[in-house]
């Protein structure tokens, strides 16, 4: 067990230090927070979603690394996707995360979250991981 | 009595503190959330367990008897340690945040009404602020709060312009579990007696750490829990003034807290018992007597002035980094052995979750405390905590490893 190598990849430091989609959209469609009760940390999720497309996304957190990572990687994917495509991504992510088993190969486009299967072996912080993802859930419900 | 020049001998009887975390010494600095137990803890319960487990009160044979009198000394013995008058007004409960609870219920409920108020302070812990957001909400009381100022102290000024004849009870924590805070309990029981309030003390952090004196405080409620001063988890004190328990109805009903029962009446028992309802947690009660033994004798004075040592030097070498930033007062003189932390912007998970590759135990997040983060204006902290088992050797060894985890997170940058 490493750390480096488990939970701090050059792809989540990368995410980490340079997040990417950071700050808020004045005219968005959907926004959404999520807390993680376990540290406090909380999350503040901006859509723009025009003609059934995530056409912006922006997201505002004080997060740890892999809270932050997470939601940066998340942003990158899920922009530009329709509806449909960004919750298959959201439960390709989530089933990753949650499955106790063998380490899972995502679909070829998703290949960088799997830097974020190290998180599994260190159980606190896979609520970290999926803070992001759990709050794009709720803002996407009912659309 | 141990002598405080070799924390060794009192290592030995630690037997966690032989633990490694992946290969590495343990470091445990996370003695605000819970301590260790020495063997002598551990012995006891083994000792209830192997040979006089049996059920206490009313029972007629030697087991029984032994296990009434072991489970009544730990009563005592509570007693003389918070230098209370009388072992009558030490309640069992399950921890601290069941004590303040029946204090809500039992006096909480039937003498505050609309627009009364409670004063508690910014810094406490959700135990002692979210029975009492509860009550004030079921009642149309105020909740009341005495703000910290700048230098990370209570503000008494504040204290004493919230303290009025509106005020009902002033809850207030004796040491915060956050910053370390030492709460002038003195000032602030003043002035809840001169407004006819009564005086409640968290004393989970401060009891542990700190002599307390029940009478010198001049408190009507101290509660604490004893898994944080050496004792086993699940056993909680609710010291109270005998007067006011006498006052106060029962909150849980049931066996044990009856003096006889008829099908038309139930006569409820006397002090201590009418509160502690059903079986209680004999064995950990019991261990409970050896903590509060090894407590006495290394003596209160002892355990603060050990703990004031580390915390200074900890400070000491802990502010000589850059961009670190501790929360509280900045004089150990004035907190206990508590230090609230952020460095290099790394969040306090990613911290906790780098020194425990050291082997080294710390706390990270609000740590119950979700007010005071947003008055100190973070999502969280990193805290170490310390306690007697601990020593300069191991300050030492986290201040290096906490310069190492600036390195781990940056990683990318410096390649």
């Amino acid at each position: 067990m490493s750390l480096v190598d488990d939970l701090y990849r050059e792809t989540i430091l990368d995410h980490y230090h340079n997040p990417r989609n950071r700050g808020t959209i004045d005219d968005a469609t959907v926004s959404t927070e999520g807390v993680n009760p376990l540290c406090g940390d909380e999350l503040r999720l901006f859509l723009k979603i025009e003609d059934g497309v995530v056409s912006d996304i922006k997201l505002e957190s004080r997060g740890c690394s892999i809270n932050t990572a997470s939601g940066s990687m998340m942003s990158e994917l899920v922009l530009g996707k329709s509806l449909a495509d960004a919750k298959a991504v959201i439960s390709e992510f989530k089933n990753m995360m949650l499955n106790k088993g063998e380490d899972i190969t995502l679909s070829e486009d998703l290949e960088e979250l799997e830097a974020l299967q190290g998180v599994k072996k260190y159980p606190v912080r896979i609520k970290c991981a999926l803070l992001p993802w759990n709050t794009l859930d709720e803002g996407l419900k009912n659309k | 009595m141990k002598n405080w020049n070799d924390t060794k001998s009192i290592r030995k009887d630690f037997p966690i503190l032989e633990r490694k975390i992946d290969g590495k010494p343990l470091i445990y600095f996370d003695n605000a959330a819970t301590s260790q137990k020495p063997v002598q803890v551990i012995n006891a319960l083994t000792n209830y367990y192997e040979n006089y487990n049996s059920n206490i009160h009313r029972g007629l044979h030697t087991m029984s008897e032994e296990a009434t009198l072991a489970y009544e000394g730990t009563r005592e013995k509570i007693a003389r340690f918070i230098d209370a008058p009388s072992e009558r007004e030490v309640i069992f409960t399950r921890n601290a945040t069941e004590a303040i609870n029946i204090v809500v219920e039992s006096w909480g409920k039937h003498n505050i009404g609309a627009g009364d108020e409670i004063v508690i302070t910014s810094m406490e812990h959700h135990s002692n602020f979210v029975p009492w957001q509860k009550l004030c909400e079921d009642k149309g009381a105020r909740l009341v709060y005495i703000e910290i100022g700048a230098d990370g102290n209570l503000d008494y000024a504040m204290a004493e312009r919230l303290i009025t004849n509106k005020t009902k009870i002033v809850a207030v924590t004796q040491m915060s579990n956050v910053m370390g805070t030492v709460v002038d309990l003195k000032i602030l029981g003043k002035l809840a007696r001169l407004n006819g309030a009564k005086f409640l003390v968290d004393g989970a952090q401060g009891v542990p750490h700190l002599p307390t004196s029940v009478r010198e405080i001049d408190c009507d409620f101290l509660v604490f829990s004893m898994h944080k001063m050496l004792g086993p988890t699940g056993v909680g004190v609710l010291w109270g003034k005998e007067e006011l328990l006498d006052l106060m109805p029962p909150m849980l009903y049931g066996g044990d807290m009856i003096s006889s029962v008829t099908r038309e009446k139930t006569t409820v028992n006397e002090l201590p018992w009418k509160f502690e309802a059903g079986t209680p947690n004999i064995a950990d009660v019991i261990a409970s007597g050896a903590a509060i033994d090894y407590l006495q004798n290394l003596g209160m004075q002892n355990v603060r002035a050990h703990e004031l040592e580390l915390t200074r030097y900890a400070m000491d070498a802990m502010l000589k980094l850059p961009s670190m930033k501790i929360y509280g007062p900045q004089n150990p003189e004035l907190k206990g052995g508590v230090i609230s932390f952020n460095y290099e912007g790394i969040h306090p998970h990613d911290m906790g979750q780098i020194l425990n590759e050291s082997g080294i135990a710390i706390r990270a997040g609000h740590h119950c405390c979700q007010p005071l983060m947003k008055t100190l204006g973070v999502m969280g902290t990193a805290r170490a905590s310390f306690y007697i088992y601990n020593t300069i050797e191991e300050i030492d060894f986290f201040v290096d490893a906490l310069i190492k985890a600036e390195k781990v997170l940056n990683y990318v940058a410096c390649r």
